[in-house]
């Protein structure tokens, strides 16, 4: 059977959540092996919790500059762990900015398919299966590749089931000989405190706020609702660029596109670009003042009213029967 | 300096966008544009030309004839040039294939500076840029919402999932930008009308130097198997709120099993 890679993201020394989704989806397409870039002297992920995850080799590439560089020492550790493993039918990554750029760029060093933002993979006779969505979940395509080595990033909580536990053998390999030319990172400026609420990309329950909220601070209330449901948190465009909340809650075309069993719309009219995020969500749930808002087309249950009322009483209500 | 900007026409995001079931490919009959990211893309282009006196801003984009309308549109907002990359042989390429072809257009020109858009609005695969750096061997700041240009020094803030980086190479460098880069300005009178007398070279696949049995739908890395369309959502219940909406709400979640 062939080996299939996995690119592991983490942060001291833990493996990022989405790893064990990662490593089940190479399973289903082959021998499971782990790719870890670390810098020399930081704290080692564990090779064995990552063979915990179904991992049967740990590569481990260690190298002064792993985070100084924008994703050129990835790349280069895939080549090498790549051609450490020999039979390598696919390589998986994950569908954040870093990974997914890694991918593609392995995608070229090593000469096969490059499929984007999967939410399935199989593999039968014909070879190797991936699907995905097109124009936010309006159609569904499945690919294939013609030849060579497929690189595949995985959208973030997709992928159901776990892979069988494997040995996890650490096997360091040396990307010291890597000629490509790396933008520096001279700074960072990221969120090390993991927020309480599940994250939008993978949340049961979501919760969007509009332009309707009408301030930064009365957009408060969408979270004091996400929070009586245990729901992440997102916003329409309008109300990212009013700025009522930050770039990465945004929901729609641009934005990020989710898929939850619950999504409540709040003072959102629903343009054709937000509706490209979300109308594949489960139930949807709209609340808004305009009852000719396009949301309502596509809500299983809308109210049309001031949402100022509607959603204290929501919440309450909501409190009510938890309670 | 010698900055080129890449530009793709798109599906109007403001209509009903679908993949043709008999192609298996983007249908491209109904409303085109440019895509909204490439006209920032370009306004991004022109800032640094306006900060650095002497440059020359080339506009690149692949696709059929409809698409030196793009181009036009990018010439109009005060791009210097165009080249068009155009050849039916073109035609359903996946991100590999359209990151070779650029790269062939671009390789031998001397670009000190490559703009590109985070990602398109169609296929939204978002690796194009990064596979251009890999084949041009330039350095890649892509995902950025600021860019400064200073000397022979680009920087930027590129986004990550949880937050962003400060980011900075040397010229020349390959950037893609986010939909915070900047506005994009509107083409007055005179830019349309200077837009039709700018110089737009068209490329294509034996000016590329591309082997024919590499280009196109048939010969692509990835290959559409199926395609199939979402069942459109049925309407559901709509209430006016007459004092209990937000209690009705509640007891529908309740209902549904959803709280």
């Amino acid at each position: 059977m062939s080996h299939v890679l996995v690119l592991i993201e983490h942060a001291n020394g833990q493996p990022a959540a989405s790893t064990g989704e990662l490593i089940a989806a190479a399973a289903r397409l082959g021998e499971p092996a782990a790719v870890v870039v670390t810098t020399t002297g930081a704290t080692a992920v564990s090779a064995e919790s990552l063979g915990a995850l179904g991992a049967g080799t740990v590569y481990v590439a260690s190298l002064p500059n792993a985070d100084t560089l924008v994703v050129t020492p990835q790349v280069a550790a895939l080549h090498a762990a790549a051609l450490a493993a020999g039979d390598v039918s696919a390589v998986i990554v994950g569908n954040s900015i870093d990974s997914r750029e890694a991918g593609a760029r392995l995608a070229v060093r090593m000469g096969g398919a490059f499929q984007s933002d999967v939410v399935d993979v199989a593999s039968d006779a014909a070879g190797i299966r991936v699907t995905q969505q097109a124009f936010g979940g309006a159609f569904t395509v499945t690919a294939g590749a013609a030849q060579g080595v497929s690189v595949i990033s995985i959208r973030q909580g997709s992928i159901d089931g776990a892979a069988p536990a494997a040995a996890g053998t650490t096997q360091e390999i040396d990307v010291a000989a890597d000629t490509a030319v790396g933008a520096q990172i001279t700074a960072r400026h990221e969120q090390t405190q993991a927020s309480e609420r599940p994250s939008l990309q993978t949340a049961d329950i979501v919760v969007s706020g509009g332009r309707g909220l009408g301030s930064k601070e009365k957009f408060v209330l969408v979270e004091e609702l996400a929070d009586a449901l245990g729901a992440a948190v997102g916003a329409s465009r309008a109300a990212v660029d009013a700025g009522y909340c930050e770039h990465n809650m945004q929901v729609g075309q641009t934005g990020v596109t989710v898929s939850p069993n619950l999504y409540i719309a709040v003072g959102i009219s629903g343009a054709i670009q937000h509706r490209a995020g979300m109308q594949s969500a489960k139930t949807i749930v709209a609340i808004n003042k305009d009852a000719d808002s396009p949301i309502f087309d596509v809500a299983d249950f809308g109210v049309v009213g001031d949402l100022f009322t509607v959603v204290p009483q929501l919440i309450e209500a909501v409190k009510a029967r938890k309670s | 300096m010698k900055i080129a900007v890449l530009v793709k026409e798109v599906p109007d995001t403001w209509g009903d966008r679908r993949i043709d079931p008999s192609t298996k490919r983007v249908d491209r009959t109904g409303d085109l544009v440019i895509d909204e990211i490439n006209e920032k893309s370009v306004e991004a282009a022109l800032l640094v030309k306006e900060a650095n006196a002497g440059s020359e801003v080339t506009v690149v984009t692949m696709g059929p004839t409809s698409a030196l309308a793009a181009i036009r549109k990018a010439l109009a907002m005060g791009a210097d040039n165009g080249i068009h990359l155009i050849d039916g042989g073109l035609a359903g390429s996946d991100a590999m294939q359209t990151s070779a072809a650029l790269a062939a257009a671009l390789s031998t020109r001397g670009f000190d500076l490559i703009i590109a858009g985070n990602e398109s609005t169609d296929g939204r695969t978002a690796a194009v840029p990064a596979m251009l750096a890999e084949r041009l061997g330039l350095a890649q700041l892509t995902f950025l919402r600021t860019l400064t240009v200073i000397g022979d020094t680009v920087s930027g803030e590129r986004m990550s999932d949880d937050g962003h980086v400060d980011v900075s190479a040397s010229l020349p460098a390959l950037v893609s930008v986010t939909e915070q880069i900047a506005e994009a300005r509107f083409p007055n009178f005179r830019g349309i009308m200077a837009a039709k007398k700018k110089k737009v070279e068209t490329l294509g696949i034996e000016d590329l130097g591309l082997p024919t049995d590499e280009t196109g739908g048939a010969n692509s890395w990835s290959t559409v198997l199926d395609v199939t369309p979402r069942p459109a959502r049925s309407g559901g219940t709509i209430v006016k709120d007459d004092g209990t909406a937000g209690t009705q709400l509640a007891d529908f979640l309740a209902a549904a099993k959803l709280i």
